[in-house]
């Protein structure tokens, strides 16, 4: 397997610019000639499609959502980061660079990260053009807030509401080139197949949701724009309809999957209260801003918290992470509340909560501004719990939220099958083993709106492509195969639900893949998970009927390969024994329990590529330079 | 608590449907109305029976896909609240609950509970944006925008695009979800140059998805889960006004002279 990263020559400042004067371009009169799948619409793949119609190609563009404007970007809260430095507190394109390399704890790409670090301020020049109506200041300009793990403030936001806002001015963008007719959406289609030929992505499978009718769809070049998988973990932040399902397909096809077992443990979610429970729901991480983190000093304070006084109370950020406090990074901020929790101090009907305070802020700032910069997430929390914020500290536990690794990407976000691109959260590029907060939003547009449209080109004007169309015999055989998959799940007609399979995995996931893993333990769950995916094949029960909207189907497709990631998260667990970022082994940390990087054996990608059903996939390395940011012990001391 | 269900189930567009009842035993007053729905469904799938369809996404109430009528009204009433937010504890044991579709004849439905929006996304597509294609931007402080228009505009731009005006509005009118849109980009100088095609082209597109007129009646304000404020109606009939007065034919392409 070939991983060459393509990383232009030359100084970190000047390698964007180089690769854009090196990449070959289309002449535009010959762009029209050109079809291009776009599949996912949120803010990596809205971006591009309407990037890519703008320019002039035929896009076709899939959501199995009704619009491309429910995509989960929507329910970013917190905001984008662009290192425009409009505060004058000492930001820079390299700081904001060097932020996101440290945050990722040395796992990620520099070259990547640096183009990131650029391209993030053309971001919000766009946006704001697009009308998004970002929060200002009273002489009209911008306004920013600091987020975790930055000591500068450089994040833009709308509200709680920025990755709808973003999302919004995306879906408008992609609108108009729907209306221009350069962009034709397909919204409640679902892919299932990668169609590659001589070597090539050239085409997708994919499933009307409302007919069931399964087709296939041709093209020069596929752009996967899918999001993340955290879903396997059952529970999570995502969306209940966020899955894997187009980039593991695309996987078995061939892509290489890379760091699958990189997940990042969000700090602030509002606990779990019941076995029903059917996601989690986030609190922005801006929350920290003002909000204060605390437990009980003693164990087992069943106090109220408006009863236990200061003296006793454990600000356990502040006290272990000075100099960041509480907007200690996401990783860091998880594995301390889980620590003060399994100690017997967390707080709730469970245990497994603490507290995040806000009467300091409201007594120094007055209700209304606190009102005015997090209401609608004090609204989220209050229709939830029941409990009102303002007045009761809010109850918080960690929960799944992103995931880092996914399809293997160079640096023109081509995976190893060429002419196959993968975008936004799909890719493992840009966060290392742990992402900054405001940064998701900020990939997902830089890839989209700045640099798909460039390196599709390239591979577009460097290739050449023979005429294919739909009777192709590898488009005719992947049709087959998922109209026989389709047909299996429902043939089985066993006595458990898919949700109830799904549910046993997310607690295996959590058990023994999630805040704190090892060896054993990741062993064990990879042997249970083959068990457990065995006995769906033999057992689920998936109503309803193929010609027809079932949701069930769906839902047990994706359930189907989660349980194959799964077992491929926890063998990429095992293997990397090292902790970094989000991935946390309990035999390797230092002796304050901070994770311990291997920099000697670790300091690589991991991408795996498939080998066939139930045979072990093969490891591949891509080692990671760091030329500029030297790797040291991460401190937010 | 124990409560009874009754709930629309259809086929698909063309089949007739029907109310059915259903018991929901056990319901958790901590569960959401959609976990509550997820375990009835759980029941049906092992009795071999078709679960209820109903659309859901993000399940905290930013996403829009989520919707449908509890008792008559959108989203069950509570302020500022989607179905996805709409927690148990508001019901009482041995209620009986009546849930039904969206009823527009521009929203068909599919299954169930599902009905078909996509007459939104077609009025999106008519004009609701800013045509400045990526890389044309000016600096982003390059404009300042008074605090208070930029914050008029977020409130209209807090739509989700879920529904519940069209549903409860007895007219069936668009005009809260449409007038979102216009007021939002009215209120920022980005809108500017294109407003007034913007608001004759959706308007009339709007009207040729088949959404009835406004008579402002108010039930889209008040069963909003975002609390769009009507004001956006009276913004977008301005602007579709000052349009109308001031629109010319398009001139045709001239030639020299």
């Amino acid at each position: 397997m070939n991983l060459n990263a393509r990383i232009p020559s030359g100084p970190i400042e000047q390698r964007w610019d180089k690769a854009r004067f090196d990449l070959k371009l289309v002449n535009p009169a010959n762009k029209r000639k050109y079809n291009v799948i776009v599949v996912g619409s949120g803010l990596a793949g809205g971006s591009a499609a309407a990037t890519l119609g703008e320019l002039g190609y035929n896009v076709k563009c899939f959501c199995f959502q009704d619009s491309p404007r429910r995509a989960h970007s929507i329910a970013a809260q917190g905001g984008i980061n662009a290192a425009k430095n409009y505060q004058n507190d000492g930001d820079s394109v390299y700081r904001l660079f060097y932020d996101t390399v440290k945050g990722g704890d040395f796992r990620a790409r520099e070259s990547n990260v640096y183009r990131l670090a650029q391209v993030s301020v053309s971001i919000i020049d766009q946006c704001v053009a697009q009308g998004v109506p970002f929060a200002r200041e009273y002489g009209g300009l911008l306004s920013n807030r600091s987020f975790g793990g930055a000591q500068v403030s450089r994040t833009f936001y709308a509200r709680g509401q920025t990755g709808q806002q973003l999302l919004l001015g995306a879906y408008q963008a992609l609108e108009r080139q729907i209306d221009a007719g350069k962009v034709k959406m397909l919204p409640r289609t679902e892919m299932l197949d990668l169609i590659v030929i001589d070597g090539k992505a050239r085409g997708i499978v994919a499933r009307n949701l409302v007919t069931g009718r399964i087709d296939v769809h041709m093209a020069d070049a596929v752009v996967l724009a899918t999001g993340g998988y955290g879903n396997v973990f059952y529970l999570s932040t995502n969306a209940k309809g966020s899955n894997t399902t187009a980039i593991w397909r695309a996987y078995k096809r061939g892509a290489a999957f890379g760091n699958p077992c990189y997940t990042q443990i969000h700090p602030t979610c509002i606990p779990q209260s019941g076995d029903y429970q059917s996601k989690l729901t986030l609190m922005s991480e801006s929350l920290r801003n003002d909000g204060r983190i605390w437990v009980p000093l003693k164990k087992g304070d069943t106090r109220s918290a408006d009863q236990i006084p200061e003296s006793e109370r454990d600000y356990y950020l502040e006290r272990m992470y000075p100099s960041f406090g509480n907007l200690s990074p996401r990783d860091i901020a998880s594995r301390a509340a889980k620590r003060v929790c399994d100690e017997g101090r967390g707080v709730g009907p469970t245990g497994l909560g603490v507290y995040l305070d806000f009467s300091d802020a409201i007594r120094r700032l007055g209700q209304k501004t606190i009102a005015e910069r997090y209401g609608n997430l004090f609204e989220i929390y209050e229709r939830i719990t029941g409990e009102d914020p303002y007045t009761v500290p809010m109850r918080i536990y960690p929960a799944v939220h992103y995931t880092m690794g996914g399809l293997w990407v160079d640096y023109h976000l081509m995976s190893t099958i060429p002419g196959l691109f993968v975008l936004g959260e799909a890719n493992f590029s840009d966060h290392g083993a742990n992402r900054l907060g405001a940064s998701a939003l900020m990939q997902g547009l830089s890839d989209g709106y700045f640099v798909i449209p460039y390196t599709l080109g390239n591979y577009l004007a460097s290739e050449k492509f023979a005429k294919v169309d739909e009777s192709h015999p590898e488009a005719v055989a992947a049709l087959a195969q998922t109209q026989s998959l389709t047909k299996q799940l429902l043939a089985i007609k066993g006595k458990r639900t898919v949700s109830s399979f799904h549910r046993e995995l997310g607690k295996l996931m959590w058990d023994f893949c999630g805040m704190a893993r090892n060896a054993q333990g990741l062993e064990q769950a990879a042997g249970k998970i083959a068990g457990l995916r065995e006995e769906f094949w033999k057992n689920v029960n998936v109503a309803g009927e193929a010609g027809d909207l079932n949701q069930s189907l769906e839902s047990a497709g994706r359930v189907a390969d989660f349980l194959e990631l799964g077992e491929l998260m926890c063998h990429d667990a095992r293997v990397r024994e090292e902790s970094c970022g989000g991935h946390f082994r309990e035999e390797y940390q230092t002796p304050d329990g901070e994770a311990q990087r291997n920099d000697e054996q670790f300091a690589h990608v991991a991408a795996w590529e498939y080998q066939g059903p139930n045979q072990k996939p093969v490891r591949h390395q891509e080692e990671l330079q760091f030329e500029y940011v030297k790797p040291v012990q991460r401190s937010y001391k | 608590m124990n409560l009874t269900l009754h709930v629309w189930r259809q086929k698909d567009v063309a089949t007739p449907g029907k109310m059915v009842r259903y018991d929901a035993p056990n319901v958790n007053e901590h569960m959401s109305f959609l976990e509550m729905l997820d375990v009835v469904n759980e029941g049906l799938i092992l009795r071999g029976e078709e679960p209820i369809a109903f659309e859901h996404d993000c399940r905290e109430g930013i996403c829009g896909s989520c919707g449908f009528m509890i008792n008559g009204i959108a989203h069950g009433g509570f302020k500022n609240t989607t179905v996805c937010q709409l927690h148990m504890r508001h019901f009482a044991d041995g209620d009986e609950v009546y849930i039904e579709p969206w009823r527009a004849t521009a929203f068909p439905v599919m299954k169930d509970l599902i009905v078909d929006r996509s007459a939104f996304d077609r009025i999106i597509a008519s004009g609701g944006y800013v045509s400045v294609s990526t890389g044309s931007a000016p600096d982003g402080n390059a404009l300042p925008i008074r605090k208070q228009d930029s914050d008029l505009a977020m409130d209209a731009a807090a739509c989700i695009g879920c529904g519940a005006c069209v549903a409860s509005c007895p007219n069936a009118a668009a005009a809260l979800f449409t007038g979102a849109k216009i007021s939002h980009l009215a209120h920022l100088p980005q809108g500017q140059p294109e407003r007034k095609e913007r608001s004759l082209r959706m308007v009339r597109q709007m009207n040729a998805e088949l959404f009835g007129n406004c008579t402002n009646i108010g039930e889209c304000e008040a069963t909003c889960p975002k609390g769009i404020p009507i004001e956006v109606i009276a913004s977008m009939n301005g602007d579709f006004l000052a349009a109308s007065w001031q629109e010319r034919p398009p001139v045709e392409i001239a030639g020299a002279g």
